[in-house]
């Protein structure tokens, strides 16, 4: 019986010819991913909780601090600093200000049919260079770091057979959010989201990692894109070996299968307070914003600060509107300053920060106020993520971001 | 000339205003909420102990920063009758005038005054400590003007007719 | 008897015969500034002074700077009222994410050389640099400027300040008024005004004068003033013919002079927490550091970033070192952008961030926790301005701040 491409990676980590959906296994694990999220509250329990604490590979761990950059309190410095020391003291590789955890993770270490795991949701981002990534939590990382392995639960896979080409103005972005629209956000919940097809491989890496990005807002585990050799040159590119490219074996076996054609996909919003309730721009209603965001590990490559600057180029930001942009990644920001981005955003009116999550989670940049609305790049619009409790957060597209912030209101480019 | 009696508390020379007021509880609502966290980054206990008509007594440049009025406004929240200090930074000092909180500028006071000790405040005439008498400079009268007035708010509401 | 710069300036403004120091006077204000923290104030004392309108629309500016962007969600209501004043009294000049305010009023020609301005920051001083008398007030006062269009000042004495020379190339203006700041104390200038002359401020450069001004408060100072030149017309557009009337006459009082050889000049710190307690680099030098900042309304300019990037150029920020940059406004970002000097920053590992206050204020921006060591390029290193009362706060020049990056330790610039 054949194996999906999920199915095919676990199986390389758990050194076994085979394995099934619903299987349990001990796998090895390529890489460790953390950030300042949890970081600290790990160091606590490998401190507090082992009694012969020791890291299995330091080599494996990657610590970023992304998420609350730069610190915005002394208890967010005091977090800061106990990752910084650790990662001193035992020679592991880190990362303070240099961008969004899983943008780093693409920029400097993902590999093809790698087993990662972070202790971030969104680290199902690297299904876009044909790897299995995994959101988990620190009680999780901390046996990952000591022991090198973990466990897994063998998901069940569906597939979207994706064909055609996205119609101009229209995003990967829109894409993924009309699939979760479809499915639900917990449409796919424990499942692998393999993404397949002509229409996949029309996609460019970009559009597979924003693709891949939000496959946790639909419950799945992890989403995984066909790896082909736009990967290979992309891995390359970046100095790293492009081996096992896994693909699903014909027989493999998928829990159900989606025909999407990408010609037909708008331009749509997640309305607030759930990423699944999507609806075309246009059906939006009048919607006035206090706010807009471009940015995220969802959307803040260079594609997109293209993009904005396009559409920025000779206007202005709405008075009413902060329209904040931060770059995903240090290496990011430098190319649009070369490329005279960034001074486009600047005589426009906008805000670019430095690179972190910020208003993608209402941290240390950016936050809304009560009664406000957001219009963002951003992964989620849970209630409250962005700021205020009683605040508002849409989603959509690089594109109707930048022309929302014009605009004042939520409008499609 | 009116009289009053107050404990005192000793603070050092140059009590900025930071010190008095940490920028981070500058945006809270209310000089309320905020006077909790007087004098925190010197003395977190401090804000809980200060009883009403107690007095501060501190060395120069009381007051120096910036131009934050919640600074005056903390300690007459913290119910402070006054403050006698060696000299005070000069926006600090509008500020006190301009929200009706006592200063006096007295520089022999600190050498003899400890932490818990009582004085004896004559406005415009003296402090007196343990029998001996420390003359106090009056204010001009434009500044008095101001005091009398019950500060700049008041003055000014008198001006536009508002009751 | 002749006149220092600030009383001519309020001779001038009040039409007094004579001006001398010690007397009252009521001047009329020629703009105010009001920045985020404090518009929620203003406003409230405004109304309940019982104005009804603005004695001036046009000479009020108002600047959000300190909250931006917000790091917290009641940051968010003081940009709301300040909106809400803004429509309700047909305020025009306001900046809502251009930088931080008092590079503002003088960038955007808010404060001329010879004007009175007055700014609910005690750092208003700042605009001396173009021979403007600045100062800063509390809340109160300006909600009452607000309705009059007057405040009260008592004439300041002048101590005069004259530095002669060629600076070396590893001391900037930083050093010079630090240095002054720790010969005058914390207080030495309370009450009275700083006046700067000499070869060394005539080749200075109105960004370097800036620095000076903006950190006369730090000695106590009402204002700092540097009679206009050329530069400063040309700066403020202006035609120098119209302000060559502010200068300290050959014959005015002053109450001190201070003199300084620029050559016997050495870069400085002030050490952790008074601004007046000042070493030379080379007393604390091999100090271990956290974090550097380069930014504020003291050294965020062009210049500064310029400095900075000259000496980062190629090389990379230490180990475990944090770097953080905030330029003082969007039109420095964007002209340091077009020059490289973000570039070569961002290569060298630094974090640039948006224009404003950012760690100066002590609100967001890189705060610290306890033990960690700084050096940053701003005005204050009051304790718990960074984050707890045992954060250790160094304030330097952006020289001395880019080779301290570089070193992980407090260096000077070779």
């Amino acid at each position: 019986m054949g194996m999906t491409i999920g199915e095919k990676i676990i199986a390389r980590a758990a050194k076994v010819p085979e394995v099934k959906a619903g299987e349990i296994h001990t796998v090895e694990l390529d890489r460790l991913m953390s950030n300042d999220g949890t970081t600290h509250l790990t160091i606590d329990m490998y401190h507090n909780d082992l009694k012969h604490p020791k890291i299995a590979d330091k080599d494996k761990l990657v610590f970023i601090i992304d998420h609350n950059i730069p610190a915005e309190n002394p208890k967010t410095a005091e977090a800061h600093r106990k990752m910084r020391n650790f990662a001193r003291e035992h020679d592991i590789a880190f990362y303070e200000g240099k961008g969004v955890c899983h943008q780093i993770m693409v920029e400097d270490y993902v590999c093809p049919g790698e087993l990662i795991m972070g202790a971030d949701s969104h680290t199902c981002t690297y299904g876009a260079l044909g790897a299995f990534g995994t959101g988990i939590g620190c009680t999780d990382f901390l046996y990952g770091m000591v022991t090198g392995t973990s466990w897994v639960m063998v998901p069940e896979t569906i597939r979207f057979e994706l064909t055609g080409k996205l119609r101009e103005g229209v995003y990967a972005r829109d894409l993924i959010l009309s699939i979760i629209g479809m499915v639900g956000a917990n449409g796919c919940n424990y499942k692998i989201m393999e993404f397949a097809g002509e229409g996949a491989h029309n996609l460019s890496i970009n559009e597979r990692l924003v693709l891949c990005n939000l496959a946790v807002e639909a419950g799945a585990k992890t989403g995984i894109v066909e790896p082909d050799e736009k990967v290979v040159e992309y891995v390359e590119s970046r100095g790293r070996k492009a081996e096992n490219l896994f693909v699903s074996d014909e027989d493999a076996r998928f829990e159900k299968v989606y025909h999407i054609n990408l010609d037909e996909i708008e331009p749509v919003v997640a309305r607030p307070h759930l990423i699944d309730d999507v609806v075309p721009v246009e059906e939006a209603g009048d919607v006035k914003i206090d706010e807009a965001f471009l940015g995220s590990c969802n959307n803040g490559r260079i594609d997109e600060l293209r993009l904005a600057a396009e559409i920025l180029k000779g206007k202005k930001v709405h008075e009413d509107v902060r329209f904040l942009i931060a770059p995903a990644s240090n290496e990011v920001y430098m190319q649009a300053l070369d490329e005279g981005l960034i001074d486009i955003f600047m005589e426009a009116g906008a805000m670019v920060m430095n690179s972190n999550c910020s208003v993608c989670w209402g941290s240390c940049q950016g936050v809304i106020g009560e009664g406000e609305v957001l219009i963002s790049t951003g992964t989620r619009n849970f209630k409250g993520r962005a700021g205020h409790p009683d605040s508002y957060v849409y989603l959509g597209s690089a594109a109707t971001v930048t022309a929302s912030a014009i605009a004042g209101k939520i409008v499609k480019r | 000339m009116e009289k009053f009696t107050g404990k005192v508390w000793v603070l050092g020379d140059d009590i900025d205003t930071d010190i008095i007021i940490p920028t981070e509880y500058l945006a809270l609502p209310t000089v309320e909420d905020m006077k909790q966290y007087g004098f925190s980054p010197l003395r977190p206990e401090l804000a809980s102990q200060i009883k009403e008509g107690d007095i501060i007594v501190a060395g120069k440049n009381f007051g120096c920063g910036s131009s934050r009025e919640q600074a005056p406004e903390i300690i007459k929240a913290l119910n402070v009758k006054c403050v006698i200090a060696k000299s005070f930074a000069r926006i600090f000092f509008r500020n006190s005038i301009n929200n009706g909180l006592l200063l006096i500028e007295n520089d022999q006071i600190q050498e003899k005054v400890k932490e818990g000790d009582t004085l004896d405040v004559t406005l415009g005439e003296s402090v007196v400590y343990d029998g001996r008498e420390y003359p106090i400079q009056p204010l001009p009268q434009n500044l008095m003007d101001i005091i009398e007035a019950g500060g700049l708010v008041e003055a000014m509401k008198k001006r536009n007719g508002v009751k | 008897m002749g006149n220092t710069i600030i009383e001519k300036i309020i001779k001038r403004n009040t039409g007094a015969p004579t001006v001398s120091p010690g007397q009252i006077v009521t001047v009329n204000v020629d703009r105010v500034m009001i920045h985020d923290i404090f518009i929620p104030f203003v406003a409230e004392k405004f109304e309940e002074m019982g104005f009804t309108k603005l004695w001036d629309s046009d000479r009020v500016v108002l600047i959000y700077d300190h909250l931006v962007p917000a790091s917290a969600v009641e940051d968010i209501r003081h940009f709301k009222i300040g909106d809400a004043f803004v429509k309700k009294y047909g305020l025009k000049n306001i900046h809502r994410n251009d930088g931080i305010c008092h590079q503002l009023m003088t960038e955007c020609g808010y404060a001329k050389p010879g004007d009175i301005v007055f700014g609910t920051d005690s750092h208003t001083t700042t605009y001396g640099c173009v021979g403007c008398f600045s100062s800063g007030i509390g809340y109160t006062e300006m909600a009452s400027i607000l309705g009059t269009g007057e405040m009260w000042v008592r004439v300041p004495e002048t101590i005069k300040v004259v530095i002669d020379g060629k600076l070396p190339d590893n001391v900037s203006s930083k050093d010079i008024i630090l240095r002054l700041i720790g010969d005058l104390g914390a207080d030495g200038a309370t009450y009275k005004a700083l006046e700067f002359s000499g070869s060394t401020v005539e080749e200075m450069s109105v960004a370097s004068r800036m620095t000076i001004s903006n950190m006369a408060i730090e000695a106590g100072a009402k204002a700092a003033l540097f009679a206009p030149d050329e530069k400063t017309a040309e700066y403020s557009e202006v035609e120098f013919s119209d302000v060559d009337w502010i200068y300290g006459d050959e014959d005015a009082e002053y109450c001190r002079t201070v003199v300084y050889k620029a050559e016997e000049l050495v870069p400085v710190v002030a050490c952790p927490s008074q601004v007046d307690k000042i070493k030379p680099v080379s007393e604390v030098g091999g100090t271990e550091l956290d974090q550097v900042f380069i930014g504020s309304c003291t050294n965020g300019r062009l210049e500064d970033l310029k400095a900075a990037a000259e000496i980062l150029d190629g090389k990379k920020v230490a180990d475990f070192v944090k770097l953080i940059v905030t330029p003082a406004s969007r039109k420095i970002y964007m002209e340091a952008s077009k020059a490289g000097y973000l570039k070569i920053l961002a290569e060298a590992g630094a974090i640039i961030t948006q224009p404003g206050c950012g760690l100066c204020c002590g609100r967001a921006g890189g705060i610290l926790t306890d033990g960690e060591k700084i050096l940053a390029t701003n005005n204050r290193n009051f304790l718990g301005r960074m984050g707890t009362s045992k954060v250790e706060i160094y304030l330097g020049s952006p020289k001395t701040a880019a080779a301290s990056a570089v070193a992980g330790k407090i260096v000077a610039a070779e």
